[in-house]
């Protein structure tokens, strides 16, 4: 138990310290940012205590916001993604995730992706509503969510599979 | 009453997500509808630094197109020092009153962003260095944007790449202005709006800092007109105007402060209320 606090705190950080230092001065194309913290609710603990996942999630979403002076945009995507996420993984991978066994090792490689893709949509959608905040900018809202949801899917798929998770 | 608590607990997760959310939406309304906020932004002194840091390493990489583009104004300063005797004879009124109004103080961008609606940059010097809210920005080839936080080290700077920067800019050589803002749409085009039917325009006019503001002085370069129609009264125009800075690529800038501001804003507030 004491492993994984300290290694989901430490991803906490590390994850936080890439996203602002690395991705969000990247501007690929001239506005494309990834935003690969995303990958810290992927690789989160499925067994554990769900309150205190979503606090965390809003404060990972928090520290981010406090960097780029997007007050609470950040907070609310993650927070929403954390909220959802036993949806999203029960759609993914059927309902036998709910049992002591599973783990994602069982899992085949497209149930990880879908369950990868969708988090991001999610996150993507909720960040962009709220960052235009405006009905008229419908197209730019999706061109945002498209092009930058890409980009994150391929970033977060190489992450995982360059680091992952020894314990789970 | 134990039913309602009852039914408080087995929803927990969903009030809690509820109270953040609702915590978060509040915070960005209010960071719509008022200034960035105060405690949670970037000029703070731990994200200060950490920016401080990495824009210390990164920018060993431009060092010498910096260095080229600092030659080049060091260049335009001198010749304008040797010519100094025969501007001066010219309008000496002028130029002394100038060189007392306005103040310049330098400092380095630690953090620019550009892709967002609302974009702030954050630069190294804060309060202790004499920086205050609502200072004028400029690099050496155009305007930047306005001072909107300060910490004792940093401070950030409202871009006028984001939404609710309104900026008063005229056409170069006439005293036609109007209001420069921005659309969300490319980063190096801003739209100048408010500029009655009747003035006659010529794409490639170049665009300046009018002389409404306290903040900054008179005709500093904004950019050039790109393209022009009419809105949808048909009495004024929305010009696209493209802008003399790269705004992904900005390092040194310089801080303009006017020593009036405050005897001016007086004095407008004194008028207003009688």
């Amino acid at each position: 138990m004491n492993s994984t606090l300290f290694l989901n705190g430490l991803r906490f950080v590390l994850l936080v310290l890439t996203q602002v230092l690395i991705f969000n001065t990247l501007n690929f194309l001239g506005f494309i940012n990834p935003l690969v913290y995303i990958i810290f609710f992927y690789w989160y603990p499925i067994k554990g205590n769900r309150a205190l996942f979503m606090i965390t999630a809003f404060l990972l979403g928090f520290m981010i916001d406090f960097f780029s002076d997007t007050l609470a945009l950040h907070s609310m995507a993650s927070l929403t993604v954390a909220y959802a996420r036993p949806v999203i993984m029960r759609f993914c991978f059927g309902v036998n995730y709910e049992f002591q066994n599973f783990s994602f090792k069982n899992t085949t490689k497209i149930q990880r992706l879908t369950f990868l893709g969708l988090l991001i949509l999610l996150h993507q959608l909720v960040f962009f509503t709220f960052e235009v905040l405006s009905l008229s900018h419908f197209l730019l809202i999706l061109k945002k969510v498209f092009a930058t949801g890409v980009v994150t899917l391929v970033i977060c798929a190489l992450f995982s599979s360059l680091f992952s998770p020894q314990t789970e | 009453m134990q039913r309602i608590i009852n039914f408080i607990l087995s929803y927990r997760n969903a009030f809690l997500y509820g109270l953040l959310m609702v915590i978060s939406l509040a915070l960005t309304i209010r960071s719509h509808s008022y200034h960035q906020s105060k405690f949670f932004n970037s000029s703070k002194w731990i994200s200060g630094n950490i920016y401080g840091t990495a824009a210390n390493i990164s920018s060993y990489f431009s060092l010498r197109e910096e260095n080229q583009r600092l030659v080049t104004e060091n260049e335009a300063l001198r010749r304008l020092l040797f010519n100094y005797g025969k501007v001066s004879l010219e309008k000496k009124q002028d130029s002394s009153n100038l060189a007392l109004t306005y103040e310049v103080i330098s400092a380095d961008v630690v953090k620019n962003s550009f892709s967002s609606p609302r974009n702030y940059l954050t630069i190294n010097k804060g309060s202790n260095d004499g920086i205050e809210q609502d200072m004028g920005v400029i690099t050496t080839s155009g305007i930047l944007g306005i001072v909107e936080n300060t910490s004792t080290h940093f401070s950030t700077v409202q871009s006028v790449l984001n939404t609710k920067s309104n900026i008063n800019a005229k056409i170069k050589n006439t005293d036609y202005f109007g209001s420069l803002t921005w659309n969300v749409g490319d980063y190096n085009v801003v739209q100048l709006v408010d500029i009655p039917r009747l003035v006659p325009l010529v794409v490639g006019d170049t665009i300046v800092t009018g002389a409404m503001s306290s903040i900054f002085p008179e005709n500093i370069p904004i950019g050039i007109i790109k393209r022009y129609d009419l809105d949808n009264s048909k009495s004024f125009y929305n010009i696209d105007v493209e802008l003399f800075n790269d705004m992904a690529n900005i390092k040194n800038v310089y801080l303009i402060t006017n020593k009036y501001k405050e005897e001016i804003r007086e004095l407008q507030a004194q008028t207003e209320d009688e």
